[in-house]
Protein backbone atom coordinates (compact mmCIF):
# COMPACT_ATOMS: atom_id res chain seq x y z
CA UNK A 1 0.00 0.00 0.00
CA UNK A 2 3.05 2.47 1.16
CA UNK A 3 4.74 1.28 -2.13
CA UNK A 4 2.03 2.34 -4.07
CA UNK A 5 1.47 5.70 -2.85
CA UNK A 6 5.06 6.09 -3.43
CA UNK A 7 4.61 5.42 -6.88
CA UNK A 8 1.82 7.04 -7.37
CA UNK A 9 2.57 10.33 -5.69
CA UNK A 10 5.05 11.71 -7.81
CA UNK A 11 3.05 11.34 -11.70
CA UNK A 12 0.30 13.11 -9.30
CA UNK A 13 2.29 15.55 -8.22
CA UNK A 14 3.66 16.56 -11.86
CA UNK A 15 -0.25 16.59 -12.95
CA UNK A 16 -0.93 19.34 -10.82
CA UNK A 17 1.86 21.06 -11.14
CA UNK A 18 1.27 21.06 -15.16
CA UNK A 19 -2.18 22.29 -14.78
CA UNK A 20 -1.75 25.11 -12.41
CA UNK A 21 1.07 26.40 -14.93
CA UNK A 22 -1.84 26.40 -17.55
CA UNK A 23 -4.25 28.17 -14.69
CA UNK A 24 -1.74 30.87 -13.70
CA UNK A 25 -0.52 31.42 -18.15
CA UNK A 26 -4.17 31.54 -18.53
CA UNK A 27 -4.91 34.13 -15.92
CA UNK A 28 -1.93 36.16 -15.95
CA UNK A 29 -1.49 36.67 -20.06
CA UNK A 30 -5.34 36.87 -19.80
CA UNK A 31 -5.84 34.42 -22.75
CA UNK A 32 -9.33 35.11 -23.99
CA UNK A 33 -11.75 31.72 -23.09
CA UNK A 34 -12.45 30.84 -26.52
CA UNK A 35 -8.17 30.71 -27.64
CA UNK A 36 -7.44 28.46 -24.66
CA UNK A 37 -9.44 28.28 -21.51
CA UNK A 38 -8.01 27.11 -18.23
CA UNK A 39 -8.47 24.10 -16.58
CA UNK A 40 -11.01 24.99 -14.08
CA UNK A 41 -13.16 27.18 -16.56
CA UNK A 42 -12.74 23.26 -19.01
CA UNK A 43 -14.17 21.54 -15.49
CA UNK A 44 -16.86 24.22 -15.33
CA UNK A 45 -17.53 23.26 -18.51
CA UNK A 46 -17.82 19.59 -18.32
CA UNK A 47 -19.70 19.73 -15.15
CA UNK A 48 -22.59 22.13 -17.13
CA UNK A 49 -22.65 20.71 -20.29
CA UNK A 50 -22.48 17.01 -18.79
CA UNK A 51 -26.49 16.03 -19.68
CA UNK A 52 -25.26 17.07 -23.65
CA UNK A 53 -21.68 15.11 -23.35
CA UNK A 54 -22.35 12.11 -21.07
CA UNK A 55 -24.82 10.39 -23.95
CA UNK A 56 -22.51 11.55 -26.48
CA UNK A 57 -19.54 9.89 -24.67
CA UNK A 58 -21.71 6.64 -24.72
CA UNK A 59 -22.28 6.74 -28.05
CA UNK A 60 -19.02 7.28 -28.59
CA UNK A 61 -17.81 4.22 -26.65
CA UNK A 62 -20.46 2.29 -27.81
CA UNK A 63 -19.63 2.37 -31.33
CA UNK A 64 -15.65 1.81 -30.47
CA UNK A 65 -16.52 -1.58 -28.51
CA UNK A 66 -18.67 -2.93 -31.00
CA UNK A 67 -15.77 -2.21 -33.43
CA UNK A 68 -12.98 -3.71 -31.18
CA UNK A 69 -14.69 -6.49 -30.51
CA UNK A 70 -15.57 -7.34 -34.22
CA UNK A 71 -11.55 -6.70 -34.63
CA UNK A 72 -10.88 -9.70 -32.13
CA UNK A 73 -12.86 -11.79 -33.27
CA UNK A 74 -12.10 -11.38 -36.52
CA UNK A 75 -8.69 -10.33 -36.30
CA UNK A 76 -8.00 -13.47 -34.50
CA UNK A 77 -10.43 -15.34 -36.70
CA UNK A 78 -8.59 -14.51 -39.84
CA UNK A 79 -5.03 -14.85 -38.23
CA UNK A 80 -5.81 -18.66 -37.78
CA UNK A 81 -7.13 -18.77 -41.26
CA UNK A 82 -4.16 -17.89 -42.37
CA UNK A 83 -1.65 -19.96 -40.83
CA UNK A 84 -3.51 -23.27 -42.59
CA UNK A 85 -1.69 -22.44 -45.44
CA UNK A 86 1.26 -20.55 -47.07
CA UNK A 87 -0.65 -19.64 -49.76
CA UNK A 88 -3.78 -18.62 -47.94
CA UNK A 89 -1.31 -16.11 -46.52
CA UNK A 90 0.31 -15.02 -49.55
CA UNK A 91 -3.27 -14.57 -50.91
CA UNK A 92 -5.24 -12.96 -47.89
CA UNK A 93 -2.51 -11.02 -46.18
CA UNK A 94 -1.84 -8.26 -48.86
CA UNK A 95 -5.87 -7.01 -48.16
CA UNK A 96 -4.99 -6.78 -44.82
CA UNK A 97 -1.70 -4.90 -45.50
CA UNK A 98 -3.62 -2.39 -48.04
CA UNK A 99 -6.87 -2.06 -45.60
CA UNK A 100 -4.27 -0.94 -43.00
CA UNK A 101 -2.02 1.49 -44.85
CA UNK A 102 -5.47 3.48 -46.77
CA UNK A 103 -6.21 6.38 -44.50
CA UNK A 104 -9.14 6.29 -42.69
CA UNK A 105 -10.41 9.45 -43.93
CA UNK A 106 -10.36 8.76 -47.29
CA UNK A 107 -12.64 5.69 -47.31
CA UNK A 108 -14.51 6.83 -44.36
CA UNK A 109 -16.83 8.98 -46.92
CA UNK A 110 -17.10 5.92 -49.39
CA UNK A 111 -18.71 3.63 -46.22
CA UNK A 112 -20.71 6.82 -45.56
CA UNK A 113 -22.28 6.40 -48.90
CA UNK A 114 -22.41 2.60 -49.28
CA UNK A 115 -23.63 1.51 -46.12
CA UNK A 116 -26.83 3.15 -45.58
CA UNK A 117 -27.00 3.20 -42.25
CA UNK A 118 -24.96 5.67 -40.42
CA UNK A 119 -24.33 3.88 -36.92
CA UNK A 120 -23.28 0.91 -38.64
CA UNK A 121 -20.99 2.97 -41.54
CA UNK A 122 -18.79 4.43 -38.01
CA UNK A 123 -18.50 0.61 -36.66
CA UNK A 124 -17.22 -0.28 -39.67
CA UNK A 125 -15.02 2.18 -39.96
CA UNK A 126 -13.62 1.82 -36.76
CA UNK A 127 -13.12 -1.84 -37.14
CA UNK A 128 -10.91 -1.36 -40.27
CA UNK A 129 -8.22 0.53 -38.21
CA UNK A 130 -8.34 -1.53 -35.01
CA UNK A 131 -8.34 -4.98 -37.39
CA UNK A 132 -4.97 -4.82 -38.22
CA UNK A 133 -3.12 -4.83 -35.21
CA UNK A 134 -5.23 -8.05 -33.68
CA UNK A 135 -4.60 -9.93 -36.88
CA UNK A 136 -0.94 -9.80 -37.41
CA UNK A 137 -0.06 -9.68 -33.97
CA UNK A 138 -1.76 -13.03 -33.71
CA UNK A 139 -0.48 -14.31 -36.63
CA UNK A 140 2.97 -13.57 -35.28
CA UNK A 141 2.02 -15.36 -32.49
CA UNK A 142 0.40 -18.31 -34.00
CA UNK A 143 3.59 -18.90 -35.71
CA UNK A 144 5.90 -18.28 -32.83
CA UNK A 145 4.88 -21.55 -31.18
CA UNK A 146 7.77 -23.63 -29.84
CA UNK A 147 8.71 -25.93 -33.15
CA UNK A 148 9.74 -28.54 -30.36
CA UNK A 149 5.90 -28.56 -28.66
CA UNK A 150 5.09 -29.13 -32.46
CA UNK A 151 7.30 -32.28 -32.55
CA UNK A 152 5.58 -33.46 -29.49
CA UNK A 153 2.11 -33.02 -31.09
CA UNK A 154 3.07 -34.84 -34.44
CA UNK A 155 4.79 -37.45 -32.07
CA UNK A 156 1.59 -38.50 -30.51
CA UNK A 157 -0.22 -38.11 -34.09
CA UNK A 158 -2.24 -34.88 -33.40
CA UNK A 159 -4.70 -33.48 -35.57
CA UNK A 160 -4.44 -29.39 -36.96
CA UNK A 161 -7.43 -28.78 -34.39
CA UNK A 162 -5.62 -30.17 -31.33
CA UNK A 163 -2.17 -28.57 -31.81
CA UNK A 164 -4.38 -25.24 -32.47
CA UNK A 165 -6.16 -25.88 -29.40
CA UNK A 166 -3.22 -27.21 -27.03
CA UNK A 167 -0.41 -25.52 -28.68
CA UNK A 168 -0.87 -22.49 -30.82
CA UNK A 169 -3.61 -20.61 -29.43
CA UNK A 170 -2.12 -20.90 -25.99
CA UNK A 171 1.21 -19.43 -27.53
CA UNK A 172 -0.71 -16.40 -29.29
CA UNK A 173 -2.71 -15.09 -26.75
CA UNK A 174 0.45 -12.86 -25.16
CA UNK A 175 0.63 -11.51 -28.74
CA UNK A 176 -3.16 -11.07 -29.41
CA UNK A 177 -3.36 -9.25 -26.26
CA UNK A 178 -0.78 -6.96 -27.18
CA UNK A 179 -2.59 -6.19 -30.14
CA UNK A 180 -5.70 -5.68 -28.99
CA UNK A 181 -3.95 -2.75 -26.60
CA UNK A 182 -3.26 -0.88 -29.93
CA UNK A 183 -6.66 -1.69 -31.06
CA UNK A 184 -8.15 -0.42 -28.58
CA UNK A 185 -7.20 3.06 -28.98
CA UNK A 186 -7.20 2.43 -32.61
CA UNK A 187 -10.76 1.74 -32.49
CA UNK A 188 -11.39 4.63 -30.28
CA UNK A 189 -9.63 7.26 -32.96
CA UNK A 190 -11.25 5.22 -35.42
CA UNK A 191 -14.65 6.29 -34.10
CA UNK A 192 -13.92 9.64 -33.77
CA UNK A 193 -12.28 10.24 -37.22
CA UNK A 194 -15.74 8.21 -38.80
CA UNK A 195 -18.13 10.93 -36.57
CA UNK A 196 -15.98 13.43 -38.13
CA UNK A 197 -16.24 12.96 -41.25
CA UNK A 198 -20.17 11.91 -41.17
CA UNK A 199 -19.99 15.20 -39.61
CA UNK A 200 -23.17 17.07 -38.76
CA UNK A 201 -25.39 15.17 -41.52
CA UNK A 202 -24.69 12.10 -39.27
CA UNK A 203 -28.36 10.45 -37.23
CA UNK A 204 -25.61 9.98 -34.71
CA UNK A 205 -24.44 11.79 -31.90
CA UNK A 206 -21.55 10.73 -30.79
CA UNK A 207 -18.44 13.22 -29.34
CA UNK A 208 -16.87 14.23 -31.93
CA UNK A 209 -19.93 15.77 -33.33
CA UNK A 210 -20.30 17.52 -30.18
CA UNK A 211 -16.35 18.71 -30.98
CA UNK A 212 -17.92 19.79 -34.39
CA UNK A 213 -20.11 21.89 -33.07
CA UNK A 214 -18.80 23.24 -29.89
CA UNK A 215 -16.16 24.36 -33.23
CA UNK A 216 -19.10 26.12 -35.10
CA UNK A 217 -20.09 28.08 -32.48
CA UNK A 218 -17.27 28.78 -30.48
CA UNK A 219 -18.01 26.99 -27.61
CA UNK A 220 -14.22 26.63 -26.97
CA UNK A 221 -14.16 24.83 -23.01
CA UNK A 222 -17.02 22.83 -23.88
CA UNK A 223 -14.62 21.56 -26.77
CA UNK A 224 -12.32 20.89 -24.71
CA UNK A 225 -14.01 19.10 -21.92
CA UNK A 226 -15.28 17.06 -24.83
CA UNK A 227 -11.90 16.53 -25.72
CA UNK A 228 -10.64 15.72 -22.19
CA UNK A 229 -13.38 13.00 -21.91
CA UNK A 230 -11.96 11.01 -25.42
CA UNK A 231 -8.70 11.51 -23.86
CA UNK A 232 -9.82 9.99 -20.57
CA UNK A 233 -11.52 7.47 -22.04
CA UNK A 234 -8.44 6.57 -24.12
CA UNK A 235 -6.52 6.26 -21.11
CA UNK A 236 -8.86 3.64 -19.42
CA UNK A 237 -9.64 1.64 -22.34
CA UNK A 238 -5.87 1.07 -22.49
CA UNK A 239 -5.66 0.55 -18.93
CA UNK A 240 -8.83 -1.61 -19.19
CA UNK A 241 -6.96 -4.02 -21.43
CA UNK A 242 -3.72 -3.83 -20.14
CA UNK A 243 -5.63 -5.01 -16.94
CA UNK A 244 -7.34 -8.01 -19.31
CA UNK A 245 -3.92 -8.81 -20.31
CA UNK A 246 -2.51 -8.86 -16.79
CA UNK A 247 -4.66 -11.21 -15.50
CA UNK A 248 -4.62 -13.55 -18.27
CA UNK A 249 -1.29 -14.08 -18.55
CA UNK A 250 0.33 -13.42 -14.88
CA UNK A 251 0.69 -16.95 -13.89
CA UNK A 252 3.19 -17.89 -16.82
CA UNK A 253 4.34 -14.94 -19.05
CA UNK A 254 7.17 -13.17 -18.85
CA UNK A 255 5.41 -9.39 -19.26
CA UNK A 256 3.02 -9.82 -16.35
CA UNK A 257 4.73 -12.44 -13.86
CA UNK A 258 6.40 -10.61 -11.16
CA UNK A 259 9.87 -11.06 -10.63
CA UNK A 260 11.19 -10.57 -6.84
CA UNK A 261 8.39 -12.88 -4.99
CA UNK A 262 9.29 -15.50 -7.23
CA UNK A 263 11.59 -18.53 -4.94
CA UNK A 264 12.40 -20.58 -7.11
CA UNK A 265 11.63 -25.00 -6.60
CA UNK A 266 14.78 -26.12 -6.83
CA UNK A 267 15.18 -24.38 -3.18
CA UNK A 268 11.98 -25.42 -2.15
CA UNK A 269 13.06 -28.74 -3.10
CA UNK A 270 16.07 -28.64 -1.30
CA UNK A 271 14.34 -27.24 1.92
CA UNK A 272 11.77 -30.07 1.74
CA UNK A 273 14.02 -32.68 1.73
CA UNK B 1 36.62 -58.77 -19.02
CA UNK B 2 33.93 -56.19 -18.21
CA UNK B 3 33.94 -55.21 -22.41
CA UNK B 4 33.43 -57.55 -25.34
CA UNK B 5 32.52 -56.46 -29.08
CA UNK B 6 28.94 -55.69 -30.10
CA UNK B 7 26.68 -58.17 -29.29
CA UNK B 8 24.29 -59.24 -31.50
CA UNK B 9 20.43 -58.35 -30.29
CA UNK B 10 18.72 -61.41 -30.10
CA UNK B 11 15.30 -60.06 -29.37
CA UNK B 12 13.18 -58.40 -32.20
CA UNK B 13 14.73 -55.02 -32.24
CA UNK B 14 12.81 -52.15 -31.14
CA UNK B 15 14.04 -49.68 -33.91
CA UNK B 16 15.82 -50.26 -36.73
CA UNK B 17 17.63 -48.02 -39.21
CA UNK B 18 18.88 -50.09 -41.95
CA UNK B 19 21.63 -48.07 -44.81
CA UNK B 20 19.99 -45.00 -43.34
CA UNK B 21 21.47 -41.42 -44.87
CA UNK B 22 19.43 -38.49 -44.23
CA UNK B 23 20.19 -35.21 -46.65
CA UNK B 24 18.69 -31.73 -45.82
CA UNK B 25 17.15 -29.50 -48.25
CA UNK B 26 20.34 -27.54 -48.49
CA UNK B 27 22.35 -29.91 -49.25
CA UNK B 28 23.96 -30.99 -46.04
CA UNK B 29 24.53 -34.38 -45.68
CA UNK B 30 23.78 -35.67 -41.76
CA UNK B 31 23.69 -39.14 -42.12
CA UNK B 32 25.58 -41.64 -44.38
CA UNK B 33 25.06 -45.38 -44.19
CA UNK B 34 23.36 -45.40 -40.74
CA UNK B 35 22.83 -49.13 -39.48
CA UNK B 36 21.99 -49.21 -35.63
CA UNK B 37 19.02 -51.78 -33.89
CA UNK B 38 17.82 -51.19 -30.55
CA UNK B 39 16.76 -54.82 -28.67
CA UNK B 40 14.03 -54.15 -26.01
CA UNK B 41 15.55 -53.20 -22.79
CA UNK B 42 18.68 -51.85 -23.93
CA UNK B 43 20.10 -48.47 -22.81
CA UNK B 44 21.53 -47.00 -26.28
CA UNK B 45 24.28 -44.68 -25.88
CA UNK B 46 24.26 -42.33 -29.15
CA UNK B 47 27.96 -40.56 -29.14
CA UNK B 48 29.47 -38.36 -31.37
CA UNK B 49 31.54 -35.07 -31.84
CA UNK B 50 28.48 -31.92 -32.33
CA UNK B 51 26.81 -31.91 -35.53
CA UNK B 52 27.60 -35.84 -36.25
CA UNK B 53 24.04 -35.91 -37.02
CA UNK B 54 23.31 -37.96 -33.88
CA UNK B 55 20.37 -35.89 -33.32
CA UNK B 56 18.81 -36.50 -36.46
CA UNK B 57 19.34 -40.01 -36.23
CA UNK B 58 17.10 -39.56 -33.11
CA UNK B 59 14.40 -37.75 -34.94
CA UNK B 60 14.42 -40.80 -37.65
CA UNK B 61 13.83 -43.37 -34.98
CA UNK B 62 11.21 -41.13 -33.47
CA UNK B 63 9.18 -40.77 -37.09
CA UNK B 64 9.85 -37.08 -37.02
CA UNK B 65 11.98 -36.93 -39.96
CA UNK B 66 12.01 -39.44 -43.07
CA UNK B 67 15.00 -40.53 -44.31
CA UNK B 68 16.51 -39.66 -48.09
CA UNK B 69 17.55 -43.43 -48.44
CA UNK B 70 17.35 -46.37 -46.34
CA UNK B 71 14.68 -47.96 -43.50
CA UNK B 72 13.27 -46.92 -40.71
CA UNK B 73 11.30 -49.76 -39.00
CA UNK B 74 9.61 -49.31 -35.54
CA UNK B 75 8.54 -52.10 -34.16
CA UNK B 76 6.03 -50.70 -31.77
CA UNK B 77 2.33 -50.01 -31.76
CA UNK B 78 2.32 -46.38 -33.28
CA UNK B 79 2.41 -43.66 -32.43
CA UNK B 80 1.81 -43.54 -28.17
CA UNK B 81 4.60 -46.08 -27.49
CA UNK B 82 7.18 -43.63 -28.43
CA UNK B 83 8.49 -41.07 -26.04
CA UNK B 84 10.62 -38.30 -26.72
CA UNK B 85 13.21 -35.91 -24.32
CA UNK B 86 13.95 -32.72 -26.27
CA UNK B 87 17.74 -31.08 -25.63
CA UNK B 88 15.48 -28.26 -23.67
CA UNK B 89 12.61 -29.01 -21.40
CA UNK B 90 9.63 -27.85 -24.02
CA UNK B 91 7.31 -27.16 -21.42
CA UNK B 92 3.94 -25.46 -22.12
CA UNK B 93 4.78 -22.38 -20.04
CA UNK B 94 1.28 -21.57 -20.05
CA UNK B 95 0.39 -24.81 -18.20
CA UNK B 96 1.13 -26.23 -14.62
CA UNK B 97 3.04 -29.44 -14.26
CA UNK B 98 0.51 -31.38 -13.91
CA UNK B 99 -0.98 -30.32 -17.06
CA UNK B 100 2.41 -30.60 -18.91
CA UNK B 101 2.70 -34.14 -17.95
CA UNK B 102 -0.87 -35.20 -18.59
CA UNK B 103 -0.24 -33.59 -21.84
CA UNK B 104 0.30 -36.92 -23.96
CA UNK B 105 -2.41 -39.02 -22.16
CA UNK B 106 -4.78 -35.72 -23.37
CA UNK B 107 -4.23 -36.09 -26.84
CA UNK B 108 -4.42 -39.61 -26.53
CA UNK B 109 -7.75 -39.66 -25.46
CA UNK B 110 -7.66 -41.17 -21.66
CA UNK B 111 -10.40 -40.47 -19.38
CA UNK B 112 -9.84 -38.01 -17.01
CA UNK B 113 -9.82 -39.81 -14.45
CA UNK B 114 -7.60 -42.44 -15.69
CA UNK B 115 -4.91 -40.01 -16.74
CA UNK B 116 -4.83 -37.78 -13.29
CA UNK B 117 -4.53 -41.30 -11.32
CA UNK B 118 -1.02 -41.74 -13.71
CA UNK B 119 -0.07 -38.67 -13.88
CA UNK B 120 -0.06 -38.39 -10.35
CA UNK B 121 2.02 -41.71 -10.05
CA UNK B 122 4.94 -39.93 -12.52
CA UNK B 123 5.14 -37.31 -10.59
CA UNK B 124 5.54 -39.18 -7.65
CA UNK B 125 8.67 -41.39 -8.80
CA UNK B 126 10.10 -38.62 -10.04
CA UNK B 127 9.84 -36.73 -7.02
CA UNK B 128 7.54 -34.04 -8.46
CA UNK B 129 4.52 -34.54 -6.17
CA UNK B 130 4.65 -31.45 -4.18
CA UNK B 131 4.83 -28.92 -7.31
CA UNK B 132 1.76 -30.26 -9.38
CA UNK B 133 0.27 -27.03 -9.42
CA UNK B 134 3.85 -24.93 -10.10
CA UNK B 135 4.30 -23.37 -13.53
CA UNK B 136 7.44 -24.61 -15.63
CA UNK B 137 8.49 -20.63 -14.69
CA UNK B 138 8.91 -21.29 -11.00
CA UNK B 139 11.22 -24.70 -11.49
CA UNK B 140 14.81 -25.05 -11.77
CA UNK B 141 16.42 -26.22 -14.72
CA UNK B 142 16.53 -29.73 -13.46
CA UNK B 143 13.39 -29.85 -12.06
CA UNK B 144 11.71 -28.81 -15.58
CA UNK B 145 14.15 -31.53 -17.20
CA UNK B 146 12.14 -33.88 -14.59
CA UNK B 147 8.76 -33.00 -15.44
CA UNK B 148 10.19 -33.26 -19.42
CA UNK B 149 10.91 -36.98 -18.61
CA UNK B 150 7.60 -37.87 -16.97
CA UNK B 151 5.74 -35.86 -19.74
CA UNK B 152 7.73 -38.62 -22.42
CA UNK B 153 6.92 -41.25 -20.04
CA UNK B 154 3.42 -40.55 -19.30
CA UNK B 155 1.98 -42.27 -22.11
CA UNK B 156 4.08 -45.94 -21.15
CA UNK B 157 6.21 -45.48 -24.15
CA UNK B 158 8.62 -48.93 -24.90
CA UNK B 159 11.15 -46.80 -26.33
CA UNK B 160 12.25 -43.21 -24.47
CA UNK B 161 14.41 -41.25 -26.99
CA UNK B 162 16.74 -38.37 -25.20
CA UNK B 163 18.43 -36.06 -27.42
CA UNK B 164 21.41 -34.65 -24.91
CA UNK B 165 18.19 -34.43 -22.16
CA UNK B 166 20.89 -33.12 -19.10
CA UNK B 167 23.72 -30.90 -21.30
CA UNK B 168 22.57 -27.58 -19.86
CA UNK B 169 22.27 -28.95 -16.32
CA UNK B 170 25.27 -28.41 -13.70
CA UNK B 171 27.24 -31.23 -12.84
CA UNK B 172 25.43 -32.63 -9.10
CA UNK B 173 22.20 -31.82 -11.20
CA UNK B 174 23.46 -34.15 -13.85
CA UNK B 175 24.74 -36.84 -11.75
CA UNK B 176 21.47 -37.45 -9.83
CA UNK B 177 18.82 -37.08 -13.22
CA UNK B 178 21.56 -39.95 -14.61
CA UNK B 179 20.87 -41.99 -11.38
CA UNK B 180 16.92 -41.67 -11.99
CA UNK B 181 16.99 -42.28 -15.29
CA UNK B 182 18.76 -45.53 -14.58
CA UNK B 183 16.22 -46.04 -12.06
CA UNK B 184 13.19 -45.54 -14.29
CA UNK B 185 15.05 -47.85 -16.65
CA UNK B 186 14.67 -50.43 -14.50
CA UNK B 187 11.99 -50.45 -13.23
CA UNK B 188 10.09 -50.22 -16.25
CA UNK B 189 11.33 -52.11 -18.79
CA UNK B 190 12.18 -49.91 -21.82
CA UNK B 191 14.55 -49.38 -24.59
CA UNK B 192 16.22 -45.93 -24.25
CA UNK B 193 18.43 -44.17 -26.96
CA UNK B 194 19.71 -40.87 -25.71
CA UNK B 195 22.24 -38.74 -27.46
CA UNK B 196 25.51 -37.46 -25.90
CA UNK B 197 28.32 -35.88 -26.30
CA UNK B 198 30.03 -36.75 -23.08
CA UNK B 199 31.90 -39.90 -22.87
CA UNK B 200 31.57 -39.93 -18.71
CA UNK B 201 27.59 -39.92 -19.36
CA UNK B 202 27.91 -42.79 -21.75
CA UNK B 203 29.68 -44.53 -19.74
CA UNK B 204 27.95 -44.57 -16.94
CA UNK B 205 24.17 -45.19 -18.10
CA UNK B 206 24.51 -47.27 -21.23
CA UNK B 207 24.83 -51.17 -21.97
CA UNK B 208 25.82 -50.14 -25.11
CA UNK B 209 27.29 -48.04 -26.64
CA UNK B 210 27.55 -46.49 -30.31
CA UNK B 211 30.52 -44.25 -31.66
CA UNK B 212 29.14 -41.93 -34.70
CA UNK B 213 32.21 -40.16 -36.74
CA UNK B 214 32.05 -36.42 -37.51
CA UNK B 215 29.51 -35.32 -40.85
CA UNK B 216 28.12 -37.28 -42.25
CA UNK B 217 27.65 -39.64 -39.11
CA UNK B 218 28.09 -43.39 -39.37
CA UNK B 219 28.73 -45.83 -36.95
CA UNK B 220 32.09 -46.65 -36.27
CA UNK B 221 32.30 -48.45 -33.18
CA UNK B 222 30.06 -49.92 -30.66
CA UNK B 223 31.24 -50.70 -27.15
CA UNK B 224 29.06 -53.30 -24.79
CA UNK B 225 29.15 -51.96 -21.42
CA UNK B 226 28.18 -55.23 -19.24
CA UNK B 227 28.94 -53.45 -15.69
CA UNK B 228 26.18 -54.69 -13.53
CA UNK B 229 23.41 -53.03 -12.42
CA UNK B 230 22.51 -51.27 -10.08
CA UNK B 231 25.45 -48.99 -11.54
CA UNK B 232 25.93 -46.13 -8.47
CA UNK B 233 27.86 -43.35 -7.28
CA UNK B 234 30.55 -46.01 -6.16
CA UNK B 235 30.40 -47.20 -10.30
CA UNK B 236 31.62 -44.04 -10.66
CA UNK B 237 34.73 -44.27 -9.05
CA UNK B 238 35.27 -48.29 -9.99
CA UNK B 239 38.14 -49.40 -12.28
CA UNK B 240 35.55 -50.90 -14.65
CA UNK B 241 34.06 -47.17 -15.06
CA UNK B 242 37.59 -45.92 -16.10
CA UNK B 243 38.56 -48.76 -18.20
CA UNK B 244 35.32 -48.01 -20.49
CA UNK B 245 35.71 -44.46 -20.30
CA UNK B 246 38.69 -45.33 -21.92
CA UNK B 247 38.09 -47.24 -24.47
CA UNK B 248 35.10 -45.26 -25.73
CA UNK B 249 37.36 -42.03 -25.61
CA UNK B 250 39.91 -43.79 -27.76
CA UNK B 251 36.93 -44.66 -29.87
CA UNK B 252 35.81 -41.97 -30.42
CA UNK B 253 39.06 -40.11 -30.93
CA UNK B 254 39.46 -42.57 -33.50
CA UNK B 255 36.04 -41.54 -35.42
CA UNK B 256 37.20 -37.77 -35.17
CA UNK B 257 41.02 -38.83 -36.76
CA UNK B 258 38.72 -40.55 -39.50
CA UNK B 259 36.72 -38.02 -40.93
Amino acid sequence: MRRTLANLLPPAFVVILALAAWEALVRLRHIPEYLLPGPLRIAAALRDDWPVLFPALLQTLAITGEALLAAAVLGAGLAVLLIQAKWIERSLFPFAVILQVTPLVAIAPLLLIWVKDVRLALVLCAFLVAFFPVAANTTLGLQSADHHLLDLMRLYGSSRWKVLRFIRLPSALPYFLGGLRISGGLALIGAVVAEFVAGTGGAASGLAYRILEAGYTLAIPRMFAALTLLAGSGVLLYALLSGVSYFALRRWHESAVRRESAQTSEEQYRSGL
Amino acid sequence: MPLRVSPIPTLEPVVRLQRVTKRFAGGTEALAGLDLAVAPGQLLALLGPSGCGKSTALRLMAGLAEPTTGSVERNIPAPHAVGFVFQEPTLMPWATVEDNVALPLKLLGLPRAEARRRVGERLKRLGLDGFARAYPRELSGGMKMRVSIARALAAQPRLLLLDEPFAALDEITRWRLNDELLDLWRAENLAIVFVTHSVYESAYLATRIAVLSARPGRIVGEIAVDAPAPRGPDYRGSEDYLRTCRTVSESLAKALGES
